[in-house]
C-alpha cells in the first residue's frame, strides 16, 4: 500500500455496537496510539479483516498517522489485509502439539476441506493454518476453529471434525 | 514415594461448583486480602512481599520484592502496573487454567498489587490467542468495578485505579516485557535495550512500570493473607512458595500440578505424578523450562556445588523441580514448563521444531537473531529432508554462538541454548545422521510422528 498518496477510499462503516465499544475504550487510555490494535481487533471482529480504508479509518479516529496502523497489521500474525474462509482452522504446530501428531492433524485437514496449508478453500469456506504453540500443551494435539480452542484433537476426531464442518457447509 | 500436590493458587480451580463470577469467589473467601490490604501502608506489603522471597514465575525468576524495589518513586511520573499474560513459551499452559477458572484471584492479586506500589492504572496483557480468557477477565472487572474494588475511590479510599484488559494479536516477542510494553503503547513490539530501559525506571510511556507474571501476581494475595515470613516457609530458602508446572510430551498424564518448589524431583514428577512414559518407552531427554532451556539427557550425571556450598551428584531423575536444581544442572526452570521426550523422537526432528518456532517469533531487529535463527531453522529442516551433512553439528553451533549475548533481548539466547545443547548433548545423532542417510538407514516406521 502507497502511503504516500492520497488513495481514494471506499466508505468504512462499522456497526453502533462497534462503535460504542470503541468510544468506551478510547478514554480509558492514557494515550491514543494505544488504542490501534484493540481497534484493530474490533475491526477484524466486525469485518473480518483491516482494509486500507480501515487502516485511514482507525488513524483518524485515534489521530494519529495511517502508517501506525499499518505497522502494526503488517507486523501481528493475528492480524489480516485480506478476507479469509469462512471458517478458520488454527492447527497448533509447536513441539508438545507435534509430539502428538499434529502434522497428522494437519494434512488430514488439509485433505479433507481441500485446502492448501496457510491458503482458503476455492469455495471460500475454509482457512487451514499452521499456528505457533496457543498454550494448551497438555492437551495436545490442540486446534482452534474461529475463537473456540479444541484440546486432543487426535486423527480420528479431526477426520470427525473435517467431516462435520463439510456437513455444515451442505446444510 | 507418593507426594501430594499442594494447591495454594489452584486451590479453588477444577473444584466442582466453582465458577468465575465474583459471588462464588466471595464466598469462598475471595476480595478479603484486599480489603486487608487497605488497612496496611503501601510500603509494609511491599516488605511483605520481600520477606516472602517470592521469585518470578514469568521466566527469569527475579525475586518480586527486589523488582518493586527498583521501581523509581521520585520520578514524579505516574506509576503502571502490568500483569504479563502472554503465556507464549512453548510448553506453558498454567497461567491459563487462573485466568479461565479463577479469574478473580488474579484481579485481586492485581489491585493488592497496585496499591502497594501506588499505580496509577493497571493493565492484563493477554495473548489474542486466548478469546474466552479477555471475555471472562473483562466481566470479571465489571463484576469488581461495581462493587468498588477497583476503578473510582476503591473500597471509598482516596486510591483509583482502572484495569484494562489489552489483548496481543499472536506475537511471541510480546512476551519480553520491553517488547510487551511497545505493544501496549500501540507499536510493533520491538524490545527495548536495557539499560536504559529497565520497566522499573522507563516502562511504558516512559514511566516506572512494574510487569509482573499471572502466577507472581496471585501468589501476592496470597502472601497478604500469610505474611511474607509464613509464606517464605513453603518451599525451600531461595526457592520459596509453591508452583505451577505444566508438564506435556511423552508421559502418561500431561497436565498442570501445583508443588511447593523443590518438594519433588523431576524424576517423581514423570514417574509418580504423571504415570510415568508410554508402555515399552524409555526416557531420551528433558526440557526442563519451556522449549527455550536447554535440554538436559538421560543417563547424564550432573555434578556440582549448590549455591549454599553442598556438594551434587544428581543423575536427571534426581534434579529438584525449583528453579535452583535445573540451574545447578546447566539449564533452567523457565517458565515451569517441562516437555518430556521418549526414545521415539527423532533429536534432529525435535531440534527443528524448536528452530522453526524461533525463527517465525523473531521481531527481526538485532542481525543475529533475525539471520542466524532462519538459518537455523534452513540447517535442520535440511536435515530432516534427507539432506544431512555430516559438518552440520559444527554449523548449527558455530551459528547459535554467534547469536548468543549479541542481541538486545533473551530471545536471542532462546534462539541459541536449545540449539547449542541438542548438539551438545546429542552430538553423535547430528553426526550420524548424514551417514546413515548415505546408507538408507534413517528410514522412519509407518507409524512414526513426523515433528516437521
Ligand atoms: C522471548 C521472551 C518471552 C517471554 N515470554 C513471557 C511470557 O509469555 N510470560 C511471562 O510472564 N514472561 C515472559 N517472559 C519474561 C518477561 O520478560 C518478564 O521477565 C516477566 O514477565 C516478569 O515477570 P515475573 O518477574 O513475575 O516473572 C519472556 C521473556 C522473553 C525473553
Ligand atoms: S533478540 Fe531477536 S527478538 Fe529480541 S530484539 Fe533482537 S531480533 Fe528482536
Ligand atoms: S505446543 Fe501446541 S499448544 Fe503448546
Amino acid at each position: 500500500m502507497d502511503l504516500t498518496k492520497t488513495v481514494q477510499l471506499e466508505e468504512f462503516f462499522l456497526s453502533t455496537n462497534t462503535i460504542d465499544k470503541i468510544d468506551k475504550l478510547v478514554p480509558r487510555y492514557p494515550d491514543t496510539r494505544s488504542v490501534a490494535l484493540p481497534l484493530c481487533h474490533l475491526v477484524q471482529e466486525e469485518k473480518g479483516y483491516i482494509s486500507k480504508a480501515a487502516i485511514e479509518w482507525i488513524a483518524s479516529r485515534l489521530e494519529i498517522e495511517p502508517i501506525q496502523v499499518y505497522e502494526i497489521v503488517t507486523f501481528y500474525p493475528m492480524l489480516r489485509e485480506k478476507p479469509i474462509g469462512k471458517k478458520h482452522i488454527k492447527i497448533c504446530r509447536t513441539l508438545s502439539c507435534a509430539l502428538n501428531g499434529s502434522q497428522e492433524v494437519c494434512s488430514t485437514f488439509q485433505k479433507e476441506l481441500n485446502c492448501g496449508l496457510n491458503q482458503t478453500s476455492d469455495d471460500g469456506e475454509f482457512t487451514v493454518e499452521f499456528v505457533e504453540c496457543i498454550a494448551s500443551c497438555g492437551t495436545a494435539p490442540v486446534i482452534q476453529i474461529d475463537d473456540k480452542l479444541h484440546q486432543s484433537v487426535t486423527l480420528d476426531v479431526a477426520k470427525k471434525m473435517a467431516s462435520e464442518l463439510k456437513q455444515n457447509v451442505l446444510q | 514415594m507418593a507426594v501430594s500436590e499442594h494447591r495454594l493458587l489452584l486451590k479453588n480451580v477444577d473444584q466442582p461448583g466453582y465458577e468465575t463470577d465474583i459471588d462464588c469467589y466471595v464466598k469462598h473467601g475471595g476480595y478479603e486480602m484486599l480489603k486487608k490490604a487497605y488497612t496496611m501502608k503501601p510500603e509494609e506489603i511491599c516488605s511483605e512481599v520481600m520477606d516472602s522471597g517470592v521469585r518470578g514465575r514469568g521466566g527469569a525468576g527475579f525475586p518480586a520484592g527486589l523488582k518493586w524495589k527498583f521501581l523509581d518513586r521520585k520520578s514524579g511520573k505516574p506509576i503502571y502496573l502490568i500483569c504479563n499474560a502472554d503465556e507464549s513459551e512453548p510448553g506453558t499452559f498454567k497461567d491459563r487454567q487462573v485466568i479461565y477458572k479463577d479469574p478473580h484471584q488474579l484481579i485481586e492479586g492485581m489491585m493488592i498489587t497496585a496499591f502497594a506500589i501506588q499505580a496509577k492504572l493497571a493493565f492484563i496483557y493477554i495473548r489474542g490467542e486466548m478469546f474466552g480468557g479477555a471475555r471472562i477477565l473483562e466481566k470479571a472487572i465489571e463484576e469488581a468495578r461495581s462493587q468498588n474494588l477497583l476503578g473510582d475511590h476503591i473500597l471509598g479510599s482516596d486510591y483509583s485505579c482502572d484495569l484494562i484488559v489489552h489483548r496481543g494479536a499472536g506475537s511471541y516477542i510480546c512476551g519480553e516485557e520491553t517488547g510487551l510494553i511497545e505493544s501496549i503503547e500501540g507499536k510493533r513490539p520491538y524490545p527495548r535495550i536495557k539499560p536504559p530501559f529497565f520497566p522499573a525506571v522507563l516502562g511504558l510511556y516512559q514511566c516506572p512500570t512494574i510487569v509482573n507474571n499471572v502466577e507472581t501476581l496471585c501468589n501476592v494475595k496470597h502472601i497478604v493473607e500469610m505474611t511474607g515470613k509464613e509464606y517464605a516457609k513453603l518451599g525451600k530458602p531461595n526457592n520459596t512458595g509453591t508452583r505451577i508446572w505444566s508438564v506435556s510430551g511423552h508421559v502418561q498424564k500431561p497436565g498442570y500440578y501445583e508443588f511447593e518448589c523443590g518438594a519433588l524431583t523431576y524424576g517423581e514428577l514423570i514417574y509418580d505424578v504423571c504415570g510415568g512414559l508410554k508402555p515399552g518407552r524409555k526416557l531420551l531427554a528433558l526440557i526442563p523450562g519451556g522449549s527455550s532451556s536447554k535440554v538436559l539427557r538421560a543417563g547424564e550425571r550432573f555434578k556440582g556445588k549448590l549455591k549454599d556450598g553442598t556438594a551434587f551428584d544428581w543423575a536427571l531423575e534426581d534434579i529438584p523441580l525449583d528453579f535452583d536444581g535445573p540451574m545447578a544442572a546447566g539449564s533452567m526452570s523457565g517458565s515451569g514448563a517441562v516437555i518430556i521426550l521418549d526414545d521415539s523422537v527423532d533429536i534432529v526432528e525435535v531440534l527443528a521444531n524448536i528452530n522453526a518456532f524461533y525463527a517465525h517469533e523473531s521481531c527481526g531487529q538485532c542481525t543475529p537473531c533475525r539471520e542466524g535463527s532462519l538459518w537455523l531453522k534452513k540447517v535442520t529442516t535440511r536435515m530432516c529432508a534427507g539432506n544431512a551433512r555430516e559438518e552440520d553439528a559444527e554449523l548449527i553451533e558455530s551459528i547459535a554462538k554467534q547469536i548468543d549475548g549479541r542481541t538486545i533481548c533473551a530471545h536471542g539466547e532462546a534462539t541459541a541454548w536449545p540449539a547449542m545443547s541438542f548438539i551438545h548433548k546429542f552430538r553423535d545423532e547430528f553426526k550420524d545422521k548424514a551417514i546413515k542417510q548415505a546408507a538408507n538407514l534413517d528410514k522412519k516406521p509407518e507409524d512414526f510422528i513426523h515433528l516437521v
